[in-house]
């Protein structure tokens, strides 16, 4: 019997991509049917553009002042209008935008990378181990955490980069218990106990031939997370604990707004049908997704 | 169910500790005491007030203090207010948050489970795009943005409200909402599918056999079982009306503990902040302990 050559890279890498195209194939062709998700797609990739293109096509700075076009309604030279400073609230609401997204991509990212690891180790390691680590997600479900991410906004000053750490870190929970159940399932199957027999590291393992199996769920839920961390994020902000001036996301323009909505009412509407907006967008897109993939993904 | 009530109480005295501890320890870890913003403060003043509120002894043993003191139900004296109790402060705020947080959970409960039974009996008629509808404009529209639109609408233009405070009874109608659509939503939505999974069932379609009225199928048969998704949403939906009330109190001034919270958080207000936390802690835990049971006791498939 002659001695099975070495598993290069390319090898477990072709193994994996044939299924898991069509898999994902089959799921555009079916996101393609919803009309709902199709919207919230386009509907985001719109907004996202116009937010980032936005700024270089506008005659307006995000901080430029105009106290003789003081809180303008919209005009043809200000198309929202402008603030209480006289600043083309356009252009802050592109600027505002891309905080806000930002922020729930860069926290969504921190609480998918923690969830994954700790739901895919967990899974992996099984028994005691997984137990333990089962329990004080439990634990941590209990607290509450926007209390605690309340608290650490105030104790350590409102920078940006906290915000989305504090965010990332409490939102990783449901993701670690998706991750979680899908290895368990993935364990007791032949080719991971091949893998095994073959002698394969577990970091090995976990990373190549785990992850891209749970890669379906973990992609819807992190489309549902974005939403709830941008919610988290606007939250923060309206009570005065988010983003700080001079900077602005939309979060703190609904707040602005709502200040002087009395006489100045787009001040309010404008951003907030931006945010409402593209809740909704990832919304839709999320659920689409989830139908698409056919993954069932429990909130708690 | 004896063994189950008393291993879930045990189980939340792991939780608490957690809580107590980190939130003792954040709060102290904070730049900025409590009494910076006290004008030139004698040394010997400030000296004293740190013995009395006990900051000059270690860190190790203020932890201890308070940890002996909590097992006695004793939240400490405030930083902020002087000669008032953290106690005595959650006494007088909290009915307040109570009032608004059981108005927000009735008005969701009442809509949302009308709208999903509605919803759930004519599947894909114009009465459930409706409800689906209204649920996920709810689920996108943030209190601090819905809170603000209200008052927009019904306070300052129609006039039929106050834009702010907590005095009569009409000041309960827009905060409740505001707080309560969300759930709504959410309830609208968990009772649509688990009414529509009960009433595909054979028990169901036996009763119906055997004669029993369209209403008793569901208030008698369906409704034990299509209502327990919602059930198990109250936990989290207790906690989330919890987080709303830092909002809502703060748009309509209204004096409840959420709005006080936020407040002793921005002035360093230790014992308060630990102690509000930790009291809203006990709260949820608690009240999920309480959802546990019920759902427990609803569905015979679970059994302890």
């Amino acid at each position: 019997m002659t001695q099975a050559p070495p598993v290069t890279e390319s090898d477990t890498s072709l193994a994996m991509a044939e299924p898991g195209s069509s898999l994902w194939h089959d799921a555009w062709l079916r996101l393609r049917k919803n009309k709902l998700a199709v919207f919230g797609g386009v509907t985001l990739i719109l907004v996202t553009l116009f937010c980032v293109a936005g700024p270089w096509l506008s005659p307006y700075t995000y901080e430029q002042q105009d106290f003789a076009q003081y809180a303008q309604p919209p005009s043809a030279k200000h198309w929202f209008g402008t603030d209480k400073l006289g600043r083309d609230q356009l252009t802050r609401i592109m600027y505002g935008g891309r905080i806000s997204l930002g922020v729930g991509i860069c926290a969504t990212l921190v609480s998918l990378t923690i969830g994954v690891m700790y739901g895919a180790l967990a899974g992996f390691l099984g028994g005691k181990t997984d137990a333990a680590m089962m329990r004080i997600v439990d634990i941590l479900y209990a607290l509450p955490f926007t209390v605690f991410v309340i608290l650490l906004m105030v104790a350590f000053g409102r920078n940006i980069v906290l915000l989305f750490v504090a965010i990332g870190a409490v939102e990783w929970l449901t993701m670690s218990r998706i991750v979680r159940g899908q290895v368990q399932s993935l364990r007791k199957q032949e080719f991971i106990e091949a893998a095994l027999a073959l002698g394969l590291s577990r970091r090995r393992i976990i990373l190549r031939h785990m992850i891209p199996n749970v890669l379906g769920p973990v992609a819807v839920y992190t489309t549902l997370t974005i939403p709830a961390v941008m919610l988290l994020e606007a939250f923060l902000s309206f009570l005065g604990l988010g983003v700080q001036p001079p900077m602005s996301s939309w979060g703190t323009m609904i707040k602005d707004g709502a200040e002087l909505m009395e006489e100045f009412p787009w001040l309010l509407m404008i951003p907030a049908a931006f945010f409402s907006l593209t809740l909704f967008s990832l919304n839709f897109l999320g659920d689409g997704l989830r139908d698409a993939l056919d993954v069932r993904t429990s909130k708690d | 169910m004896f063994r189950f009530i008393a291993a879930r109480l045990l189980q939340t005295i792991p939780v608490l500790f957690v809580v107590a501890t980190l939130a003792f320890f954040m709060v102290r870890l904070m730049p900025g005491g409590p009494f910076d913003a006290e004008r030139s403060v004698p040394p010997e003043v400030e000296r004293e007030l740190a013995a009395y509120y006990g900051l000059d002894k270690p860190l190790a043993r203020q932890y201890l203090d308070y940890l002996g003191q909590l097992i006695r139900g004793d939240l400490g004296p405030s930083f902020k207010y002087a000669n008032r109790s953290v106690n005595e402060m959650i006494a007088s705020t909290f009915p307040v948050s109570l009032q608004l947080g059981g108005l927000a959970l009735g008005l969701a409960l009442l809509f949302g489970i009308t709208a999903g039974v509605l919803a759930a009996l004519r599947p894909n008629s114009a009465m459930d795009y409706v409800a689906s509808g209204i649920s996920m404009t709810g689920i996108c529209l943030p209190t601090f943005v819905l809170g603000p639109l209200l008052i927009l609408v019904f306070a300052l233009n129609l006039r039929w409200f106050n834009a702010s405070g907590w005095f009569d009874a009409s000041d309960r109608v827009l905060p409740a909402l505001t707080l309560g659509i969300v759930y709504a939503a959410y309830v609208a939505r968990l009772t649509r599918g688990g009414m529509l999974e009960i009433l595909s069932q054979d028990f169901i379609r036996t009763a119906r056999a055997k004669g029993a009225s369209e209403a008793r199928i569901i208030f008698r048969h369906a409704l034990r079982g299509g209502l327990l998704p919602v059930i198990s949403f109250l936990g989290p939906a207790a906690a989330g009306i919890i987080t709303g009330s830092f909002v809502i109190e703060t748009i309509f001034q209204i004096p409840g503990l959420g709005r006080h919270f936020v407040t002793s958080a921005f002035n360093r207000d230790f014992t308060m902040v630990t102690g509000i936390v930790v009291f809203y802690a006990v709260l949820i835990v608690f009240f999920n302990l309480l959802v546990d049971i019920v759902q427990v006791w609803l569905n015979p498939k679970l059994k302890f």
